[in-house]
C-alpha cells in the first residue's frame, strides 16, 4: 500500500496533546482514588450478614460490571442530570462514571481478598481485644493488599485505558485532543500513532513498577 | 480480688441444632492450673472459647473476677438455642484483653516480623507507646528463647518458633489467665518440647491457666486439676492422680487406655 508518512503534523501540534494529558491523569488518579475508597465501603456491604445491605451491594457491582463503560459515561452526562434536575459538567459526569465503575471492580477485589484471609488472623485479632475495625485496618486489609496487588494494578492500567472514552463527552483528555488534531489536519494515522504512543508511555511505567513490587513483596514471603 | 477468677455457671453452647456443651459449671481460681482434656467433638475447644468469648454462649453465665458478663436480653424465650444474654463489643473486647490465648495453628501475623507481632496489642489495643512496647516485646521474647528471630518474618519461622512467639505475644499482653487450645497438636513431634517447655515455665510461675490438650503426661505433671470432657459434659474432675491413675468412670478410663495401649 503506498502512503506517505508525514508526523510533521504531530511534532508541530504535540503541545495540543500534551494539553490532554493534564487532564487524563486528573481523571485517572480521581477515579481510582475514590473508586478505591468506596470500593472498600461496598466491600463491606457485600461481606455482611445483613440482607438490607448485602444485595443492594451485589446489584450495584453487578449495574457497573455488566454494562460497557462507554454507556455508564454517556448516561451519567446526559441521563443523570434529569434525575439531579441539575447538569453536570463533562469532567465531572466523567469523573462519577469512572469512580462508580472502579468502585464496582474494587468492591470485589476487596471482597474476594478479604474472604481469602484466614479465619485465625480475625481470631488472633480478636483474643487480643481488638475491635472489628481495628483487626479489619491492622491486621486483615495489610494482607489483602498485598494479596490482591495484581488484581488493583490490573484495575489501575485499565481504567488508564478507559479515560479515554470520556473522549465522547467532549472532555479535553489524550484521545480528544487527538481527534480534535485528526479532524483538523487530517492525518488520523500518525497522529493516533502517536496518541497510542503517549498512553503506552504513561501507563508502561506503572506496570512495570507494579511487577517489580509484587516480586519484591513475594520475595518477603 | 476473689480467689476465684472465673466462674462458669450451667453453660450451654448449640451450633444450629447441636448442642455442643450441655450444661458446664466450673471455678478456676486465681493461679489454677487445669488441663482440659477428652475425645474430638467432646466440646473441650468450645468449652475453651467460650471463656474468651471466641465463641458466644447460647445460654449460663461467665463471671470473670466477680462480674458477671453481658447482660440478660430483654424478651428472650423462645427456642432453646436462642441465645440469652447481650453483650456489648467494648465489653468482650475488654475481656479479651484480660484473656490471653494460644491457638492450635499460631495465628501470626503473618506481615509483621515476630517482634511487630508482639507489640502489636501493646500498641493498638493498650495504646503503649512503641518504644515501652518494643522493650517490652524483647524481653518476652528472650524469655521464650527467640532474641535471635526478632526481625524474622513468621514464613521463616519453624512451627515451634512460631508457637512460642505466639505465646510472647499472649503474654505481652499481661492477661490475668491464659487459654491454651492444643497448642502442640499442629506440632512436628521434635518440635513439642520447645513448646511445652515454655508452657511448663509458666505454670511454674503459677498463672492462672487452662490448657486443652493430648498431652496427657505433660497435664499428669503440672496441672492442679483435671477435666474430663465428653459428650459435651465435665465426665470427671480432679487432680491428676484422681483422674489419670485412678479414674472412677469407665468412660474416662477407656479414654485412657489409648494412650498406654502402644507404650512401650
Amino acid at each position: 500500500m503506498e502512503y506517505t508518512w508525514d508526523f510533521k503534523v504531530v511534532t508541530d501540534n504535540f503541545h495540543i496533546l500534551l494539553r490532554g494529558v493534564g487532564l487524563t491523569i486528573e481523571l485517572w488518579a480521581i477515579a481510582f482514588a475514590l473508586g478505591l475508597v468506596l470500593g472498600l465501603a461496598i466491600s463491606l456491604g457485600l461481606l455482611s450478614g445483613r440482607r438490607w445491605l448485602r444485595w443492594p451491594a451485589i446489584g450495584y457491582v453487578e449495574v457497573f460490571r455488566n454494562t460497557p463503560v462507554l454507556i455508564q459515561l454517556i448516561w451519567f452526562y446526559y441521563a443523570f442530570p434529569i434525575v439531579l434536575g441539575h447538569q453536570l459538567t463533562p469532567v465531572t459526569a466523567a469523573i462519577l462514571a469512572l469512580t462508580l465503575n472502579t468502585s464496582a471492580y474494587c468492591a470485589e477485589i476487596f471482597r474476594a481478598g478479604i474472604e481469602s484471609i484466614a479465619r485465625g488472623q480475625w481470631e488472633a485479632a480478636k483474643a487480643l481485644g481488638m475491635t472489628w475495625r481495628t483487626s479489619l485496618l491492622r491486621i486483615i486489609l495489610p494482607q489483602v493488599g498485598k494479596r490482591m496487588l495484581p488484581a488493583f494494578t490490573n484495575r489501575a492500567i485499565e481504567l488508564a485505558k478507559v479515560t479515554s472514552l470520556a473522549s465522547v463527552l467532549a472532555v479535553h483528555e489524550i484521545m480528544y485532543q487527538g481527534r480534535l488534531l485528526s479532524s483538523t489536519y487530517y492525518r488520523p494515522l500518525e497522529i493516533l500513532t502517536v496518541v497510542a504512543l503517549v498512553y503506552f508511555v504513561l501507563i508502561y511505567p506503572g506496570s512495570w513498577l507494579s511487577s517489580r513490587l509484587e516480586r519484591r513483596l513475594a520475595a518477603r514471603d | 480480688m476473689t480467689d476465684t477468677l472465673i466462674e462458669i455457671r450451667n453453660l450451654h453452647k448449640y451450633f444450629g441444632a447441636l448442642e455442643v456443651l450441655k450444661g458446664i459449671d466450673i471455678d478456676v481460681r486465681r493461679g489454677e492450673r487445669i488441663a482440659i482434656i477428652g475425645s474430638s467433638g467432646s466440646g473441650k475447644s468450645t468449652l475453651l472459647r467460650c471463656i474468651n468469648f471466641m465463641e458466644m454462649p447460647t445460654s449460663g453465665t461467665i463471671a470473670l473476677d466477680g462480674v458477671t458478663l453481658g447482660t440478660p436480653r430483654k424478651g428472650s424465650g423462645g427456642t432453646v438455642a436462642s441465645a440469652e444474654r447481650v453483650y456489648s463489643e467494648r465489653e468482650l473486647c475488654g475481656v479479651r484483653e484480660r484473656v490471653g490465648m494460644v491457638f492450635q495453628q499460631f495465628n501470626l501475623f503473618p506481615h509483621m516480623t515476630a517482634l511487630q507481632n508482639v507489640m502489636e496489642g501493646m500498641i493498638t489495643v493498650r495504646g503503649r507507646p512503641a518504644n515501652e512496647a518494643r522493650d517490652r516485646a524483647l524481653s518476652e521474647l528472650a524469655k521464650v528463647g527467640l532474641s535471635d528471630k526478632v526481625e524474622v518474618y513468621p514464613g521463616k519461622l519453624s512451627g515451634g518458633q512460631q508457637q512460642r512467639v505466639a505465646i510472647a505475644r499472649a503474654l505481652a499482653m499481661d492477661p490475668e489467665v491464659l487459654l491454651f487450645d492444643e497448642p502442640t497438636s499442629s506440632l512436628d513431634p521434635e518440635l513439642v518440647g520447645e513448646v511445652l517447655r515454655v508452657i511448663r515455665a509458666l505454670a511454674e510461675e503459677g498463672r492462672t491457666m487452662l490448657l486443652v490438650t493430648h498431652e496427657v503426661g505433660f497435664a499428669y505433671h503440672y496441672a492442679d486439676r483435671i477435666l474430663f470432657l465428653a459428650d459435651g459434659r465435665i465426665h470427671e474432675s480432679g487432680t491428676p492422680d484422681e483422674v489419670l491413675k485412678n479414674p472412677r468412670e469407665e468412660r474416662t478410663r477407656n479414654f485412657l487406655a489409648r494412650f498406654t495401649e502402644f507404650g512401650f
